[in-house]
């Protein structure tokens, strides 16, 4: 394609989280100029006019609707530029009992967290490899590290994403772009609100913000956002199948 | 989203359990007014009382976006829960200031209007209030009103100042002030007794800021010995070289922090009186004229983080009241000889020139503020009880923003116009939606 890779300027997908927000205001406080995607556009709208007035730097806010990949070629060729970093952070928690007994709700935990990612970092991937620079981030989750009785749809989903994200960090390297898997843990969003987390092992969104400009800069293949929690998923890891399938986690 | 948990505001008095609401869009809160039960909307949780508190509160946390600002004409619309400190990061740069700033600029826009706060130019330039273009309110039955001087006159009057018990406030435009410089000129003036103290505050009527800082623990003819601080926005000719590079650059980060609650002794009437002596001998030999930044001049509280804990786990009460003019100088010293007397020991006592209130419900009023920080006790609450008395006797008010125990007929005596704003949060549906303790305990 003929579009001329401008410089810093990044594509933040979830823009309308708390950590799509405070992603973007490290970035746009760094000089960034930035997309936000959302599906609220009056919401994101706001968020986007308020960053622009608080850093300074370019911030445009553009619809996109993970679930719905039919459109994400178009949405994706619309862009003006093509960003250098592409930071994916949509996601679905959705209820895992919810989900066991309705289809729509674990189609929906699937489709936001796998295929709808997988649909829109395909075409970045294709974009990033033919120019030979670029970065993808991808927020997936420790939940995918192993499947819990309490938690496996969403964690299936992640895992899925992370195994992708492994997959296309191989791939992009031969064309000299990079991937990055960011793994949260527990982090006091909108999404965890109504969740009573242990305070020590819950990151906040600003934490999480801040681990992936870093993974930016020096270009991490998988992080932990606090590292208590690759201690933790090491040793759930380690467990027998044989006595994981009795505990109830 | 909904979540219960123990609240309390900065003097951590009183304590509630509530289930605390937040929002991120108009959309969210009315939907949220829609299925709760009677609320209050909440912002930084920064007031010393009880006036955003109640089983049912409405966080304006996530509400806390700039919407528009106007380098050129200098008018800024903001979402209620963004805080004076952020923007303060937008505006200075610019070359803008806020035209009214309380003491700390942790506090958000919304809880700033809804207690219609004052700085220390209320003498020449009034409250917030003054300097609103419109408001966007959001009322009981979730339907977006605007309104402002010129329209909906009488809700806009009482929602400045009106504790948040008239709707939830969505955004404010906000007209600023220009500014050459991030620095005040002061100038500091120490006054040996009340008396003196209060002839120095009215004679530098003319200053744009002035405030004066007591010792409350100096007896007889020492009472109310303190010092008058002066301020004007320095000017680029008058900037100190050293600045010339950079004029309008913004605050720091808080650079102290108290790690714990204070032990009871250390409030005790003897390390008070040594620490109020300290500082009044200090500003006696300090220099008199010089150059600040605005974060020193306005809020140098905020760069000690959770100062409040000095006052210990029992947290404290802030006591403010305003006095006429005519016969405050006698009221105010009797106020300061009742607290002596009871040996309530206060680090802080703020003394204040106010003008003429601009709403009906607005606690300022022409004549002298105080404000008073006093550790808990049991014999404090009737010691408040007594100076009530003594304040609306004298026909003064008492701020409630900072305000936990007083009672109704103090604020029927304070603020004769209360009624007419009873009326009004009958009349738009305030009154069964809007609840606090402080509405509760005052009958609002």
């Amino acid at each position: 394609m003929s579009k001329i890779p401008a410089n810093k300027s990044a594509l933040i997908l979830g823009g309308t989280s708390d950590i799509g927000m405070a992603v973007a205001e490290c970035l746009a406080f760094e000089g960034w100029s930035l997309i936000l995607t959302g599906r609220n556009e009056d919401y994101l709208h706001r968020i986007a006019n308020d960053l622009q007035i608080r850093s300074g730097s370019s911030v445009q806010s553009r619809y996109f609707d993970a679930t719905d990949t039919g459109t994400h070629k178009t949405f994706f060729q619309s862009l003006e530029i093509v960003p250098e970093l592409c930071v994916c952070l949509f996601g679905y928690l959705g209820e895992q009992e919810k989900g066991m007994k309705q289809w729509r709700e674990a189609e929906q935990i699937i489709q936001v967290n796998y295929t709808g990612a997988v649909s829109i970092l395909n075409l970045v991937a294709n974009e990033f490899n033919a120019r030979g620079l670029g970065t993808i981030i991808g927020v997936s989750s420790v939940a995918g590290d192993r499947g819990r009785g309490s938690n496996f749809l969403y964690g299936s989903a992640k895992a899925a994403l992370t195994t992708y994200l492994s997959g296309l960090r191989s791939r992009c390297y031969h064309y000299g772009v990079h991937v990055a898997t960011i793994k949260p843990g527990f982090v006091a969003t909108r999404m965890t609100e109504s969740l009573d987390l242990p305070a020590s092992l819950t990151a906040a969104p600003g934490q999480v913000a801040k681990a992936i400009c870093r993974a930016y800069y020096k270009r991490n293949n998988v992080v932990y956002v606090l590292p208590v929690w690759k201690l933790i998923m090491t040793c759930i890891a380690l467990i027998p199948e044989q006595l994981f399938k009795r505990l109830k986690l | 989203m909904a979540k219960v948990q123990s609240v309390k505001n900065w003097n951590n008095f009183p304590e509630v359990e509530s289930t605390v609401y937040s929002f991120r869009t108009s959309g969210e809160l009315q939907k949220l007014l829609r299925e709760s039960p009677k609320v209050i909307a909440r912002g930084a949780g920064l007031s010393y009382g009880d006036a955003s508190l109640g089983e049912h509160v409405l966080s304006t946390h996530y509400f806390n976006k700039i919407l528009s600002f106007d380098p050129y004409t200098g008018v800024l619309r903001a979402e209620s829960g963004v805080t004076l400190r952020d923007i303060l990061e937008v505006i200075v740069p610019k070359g803008w200031f806020l035209p009214v700033t309380p003491g700390t600029k942790n506090v958000t826009l919304g809880g700033a209007v809804a207690a219609d706060v004052h700085g220390k130019n209320h003498h020449a330039e009034g409250s917030i209030a003054n300097f609103i273009r419109r408001i966007r309110l959001m009322t009981g039955d979730g339907v977006l009103m605007h309104c402002s001087a010129t329209e909906s006159r009488d809700v806009f009057m009482h929602t400045c100042g009106g504790m948040g018990l008239t709707g939830v406030i969505l955004d404010v435009t906000l007209q600023l002030k220009k500014i050459e410089t991030s620095y005040i000129n002061q100038r500091n003036i120490v006054a040996p007794n009340l008396k003196r103290l209060l002839e120095l505050l009215r004679a530098n009527g003319d200053a744009t800021y002035s405030v004066a800082w007591i010792d409350c623990l100096a007896r007889g003819k020492h009472r109310g010995r303190g010092v008058v601080m002066l301020g004007e926005h320095s000017t680029r000719r008058d900037l100190a070289e050293k600045h010339q590079k950079e004029p309008l650059t913004v605050h720091q980060a808080a650079g102290w922090k108290i790690p714990f609650h204070f032990p009871h002794f250390a409030l005790s009437r003897p390390a008070v009186q040594l620490f109020n002596a300290y500082f009044y001998a200090k500003y006696r030999w300090s220099k008199k004229d010089f150059q600040v930044h605005y974060d020193t001049f306005f809020y140098p509280l905020d760069g000690i983080k959770d100062w409040n804990r000095m006052y210990g786990r029992k947290g404290f009460l802030q006591y403010q009241f305003v006095l006429p003019f005519d016969g405050g100088e006698q009221a105010l010293d009797a106020v300061l000889e009742r607290i002596c007397k009871h040996g309530a020991a206060s680090f802080l006592a703020v003394l204040k020139l106010m003008g003429p209130e601009s709403s009906p419900v607005s606690f300022p009023m022409p004549g002298y503020t105080l404000a008073l920080d006093i550790p808990m006790s049991s014999r404090l609450f009737a010691l408040l009880d007594e100076l009530d008395e003594l304040v609306v006797a004298h026909g003064g008010r008492i701020y409630l923003a900072k305000d936990a125990r007083s009672k109704r007929h103090v604020l029927q005596q304070g603020y004769p116009r209360i009624d007419k704003f009873r009326s009004i949060r009958k009349l738009t549906g305030a009154f069964k939606k809007f609840e606090s303790l402080l509405s509760r305990r005052l009958e609002l």
